[in-house]
């Protein structure tokens, strides 16, 4: 009996997992190897926090003149509050900038609405392209329904960033589309042509397309004929970012079974019906993660119009801090602003862009 | 009209057609750009490359001179990214192992605080980043009176770093030979190794002659004193730095930010490269009785390689590419070189399609040698 009893006892505590506390006791301090990484790490990460805890708060000034700032060691909350307006919205008229912040408001709204997967379809990009980027347009240019027109030269900051990577996003997705179809046809001179055109795009630096489109661009137009400086920038925006959708497409292409086009043939479809009934939004579906991914490269990207001279959101922090009054006080400040917005929208992005990896993992419509 | 309804006949037309069409633009801009540029009175041609340059480029790789030609300017830009670019590669690849490691550890907090370096540095634009490193070392770095010694004899200061220099006195032909020598010669051993040990299944220390035989031409011209260097160490006066050699700031903040963006794109990229093997190769490894060290390296990494050259590529084009950033901070690169020979030329077209060639021509043969790599690593299928 007892000794029965003492192989069960010895047997089923055995069975269960180990208690979860000394897993984690394990993975810190295992070994003298990994209790020194974790010391090492705790000491890394409480510096870290303390500094800024110190630089934001502690040491930080919240309130008072340039000078207050300059004599202080920690952050300059004052740069902030009264730069925030012109970091925002650039030059664009003081009175009228409920104008921009009400577009960016309305365009963050639709665009967490047409976030979620179940409302996407045709009649939401009829939406978008009939009803919501008319209004904002005209919302920042103005011009009609009595608000004084605004020109571009004095649009700026975070509007501007958006507006380029959006846009360029938007024209530039059916470019690319066709480009990945044309890379992936059977007829020798397009596939010539799309692929030297993509692969011209994707072996030079997006400054050289900028570049070339800022300087080059009004060389190859009508005598007369001006573009501003804006659309050259959106030009070279769509330009680029095509190039780098046509290959994302190319691979979900290549993705579908050649028995769906086999089977579209065999029912007697030509080659349009084919690819847009069946091919492109099985491609399509496959490759939104990684063009969400690409999207967030882009709004990134976005800044390298400073470069050619546009106020972009980087451009108008820079020039906030260059202001005769602030200048050399508020450096970090300024860039830690600016890197904590692109941060915030980038991880939002991130974010959704993993939960779009989930979402199209578990569902098969 | 019948002819359209046969489907090579239509391909042919179709073709037909876009050749046309593209022709015809390209024709009506080429049309009206000569127009324009005889109206502005802009000289075409390529004959200004080899005008003198007239203007300093404050860092040079090869040696330069404002009375150099055009050519020789762009040349010295193509010289300066091309170094930039192939050190923030190498230091960005083994700070993005190290990281990438710091990520798959096991330790929480290691692990929490390598996620953190990748996500703060993948969600900020570079541009910024190289403008915040810029804004740091001039603002925030000590003047020179006051160098931070960073290490004995580097020192760290607003007008850049001073690190020693070595420079050849007398040798520097003899060292090159030596070396490529050596390199053969390991290559050639390396293979012989492996061969034998195909064919006889012994081991053999095919690695350590191969490294000797690296390392042997070099030693025996230094005993034999082929060799003669000239160090010159930084050294802290009391009003300025002496000695050694002194990198720009805009070198180091431009090499800082793209080191610091590769290291978080390889960290990425080696972490799913290697979580992507399958978990029974490891628990095979294990059964088999081979050490963690071992079954990484002999099983898991040569897996996991294949899964990372490609994505890898794009990181050092992408660096590459990204090197041209260095036109915000004032880094004479190949497009800030360009930059100023177009402002003082005018021939913006010419220009833009020397520096794109370029870009292009460099970008084509990395892919093409990494390309080739791949397929060396590649899984061959039967």
């Amino acid at each position: 009996m007892t000794e029965i009893q003492l192989v069960l006892g010895a047997s089923t505590p055995s069975r269960l997992p180990p208690p979860r506390r000394h897993a984690l006791w394990r993975d810190l301090f295992g070994t003298p190897g990994n209790a020194l990484v974790t010391v090492l790490s705790a000491v890394a990460i409480m510096a870290i926090g303390w500094f800024a805890i110190r630089w934001l708060f502690l040491e930080a000034t919240f309130s008072g003149r340039p000078e207050d700032c300059k004599v202080a060691t920690g952050a300059c909350w004052p740069f902030l509050t009264s730069k925030l307006r012109y970091m925002a919205f650039g030059f664009y008229p003081y009175e009228e900038q409920w104008r921009p912040m009400l577009a960016l408001l309305g365009f963050f709204c639709a665009a967490i609405v047409s976030m979620v997967p179940r409302l996407w379809s045709m009649r939401l990009l009829l939406v978008w392209l009939v009803g919501i980027l008319p209004v904002l347009y005209i919302l920042m240019a103005g011009g009609v329904f009595g608000l004084p027109s605004v020109p571009k030269t004095q649009w700026g900051g975070l509007p501007l960033s958006f507006m380029l990577s959006f846009v360029g996003l938007a024209c530039a997705l059916p470019l690319g589309i066709l480009l990945a179809l044309s890379r992936a046809s059977e007829l020798p001179v397009i596939r010539v042509l799309a692929t030297s055109f993509i692969e011209i795009v994707r072996g030079v630096p997006l400054i050289s397309i900028l570049f070339m489109a800022t300087v080059m661009l009004p060389l190859f137009m009508p005598e007369g004929v001006t573009v501003d400086k804006l659309l050259r920038a959106q030009v070279a925006i769509i330009i680029f970012a095509a190039a780098y959708i046509a290959e994302i497409v190319r691979g979900g292409l290549q993705d579908v079974p050649k028995g769906q086009i086999e089977a579209g043939a065999s029912l007697g479809l030509g080659y349009w019906p084919i690819m847009f009934k069946i091919v492109l939004p099985q491609a399509i579906k496959k490759v939104i993660p990684p063009l969400v991914s690409l999207f967030i490269g882009f709004f990134q990207d976005t800044t390298l119009v400073t470069i050619v001279g546009l106020l972009d959101f980087l451009d108008t922090v820079r020039s906030a801090m260059r202001d005769p009054v602030w200048q050399g006080i508020a450096v970090l400040e300024g860039y830690v602003f600016a890197a904590a917005v692109y941060f915030a929208f980038s991880a939002l992005m991130g974010a959704y862009s993993r939960f779009l990896e989930r979402y199209f993992r578990t569902t098969h419509d | 009209m019948a002819l359209l309804h046969d489907a090579r006949y239509r391909a042919l037309f179709y073709q037909g057609l876009t050749i046309c069409i593209i022709g015809l633009i390209a024709w009506s801009m080429f049309a009206t750009a000569s127009h324009n540029l005889e109206r502005q009175d802009i000289a075409t041609g390529f004959s200004y490359l080899s005008r003198q340059a007239g203007f300093v480029i404050s860092e040079t790789t090869i040696a330069y001179q404002p009375t150099d030609s055009v050519s020789r300017a762009l040349l010295v830009g193509l010289a300066n990214t091309i170094k930039v670019s192939v050190l923030a590669a190498f230091f960005g690849t083994v700070l993005g192992l190290l990281v990438g490691i710091g990520r798959m550890s096991r330790n929480p907090l290691l692990q929490r605080l390598m996620l953190l370096y990748v996500e703060a540095l993948r969600n900020v634009p570079l541009l910024l980043y190289l403008l915040f490193w810029y804004a740091v070392i001039i603002n925030v770095l000590p003047p020179v009176r006051a160098a931070l010694p960073v290490l004995p004899h580097v020192y760290l200061s607003n007008s850049g770093l001073a690190i020693p220099s070595v420079e050849f006195v007398r040798g520097l032909a003899p060292t090159v030979a030596a070396l490529a020598i050596g390199l053969v010669g390991a290559f050639l051993i390396r293979r012989l190794s492996l061969h034998r040990r195909l064919t006889t299944g012994k081991p053999n220390h095919g690695t350590l002659l191969a490294l000797l035989a690296i390392a042997a031409p070099i030693v025996l011209l230094i005993v034999l004193d082929g060799i003669s260097l000239k160090f010159d160490l930084p050294e802290q006066g009391r009003f300025r730095l002496t000695g050694g050699m002194q990198v720009k700031p805009e070198f180091v903040a431009l090499l800082f930010g793209l080191t610091l963006s590769v290291s978080a794109t390889v960290a990425e990229i080696v972490r799913a490269g290697i979580q992507a093997v399958d978990r029974g190769q490891w628990e095979a490894a294990t059964a088999l009785g081979l050490p963690r060290r071992r079954t990484m390296r002999l099983v898991i990494l040569p897996q996991a390689l294949r899964l990372i050259i490609p994505p890898l590529t794009n990181t050092y084009l992408t660096v590459f590419k990204n090197s041209s950033l260095a036109i915000a901070i004032g880094y004479p690169d190949l497009v800030m070189v360009s930059n100023t020979v177009m402002n003082q030329t005018g021939q913006a077209m010419e220009t833009i399609a020397i520096f794109m060639g370029a870009y292009l021509g460099l970008s084509i043969a990395i892919s093409l040698f990494m390309n080739w790599y791949n397929t060396r690593v590649a899984l061959k299928e039967r």
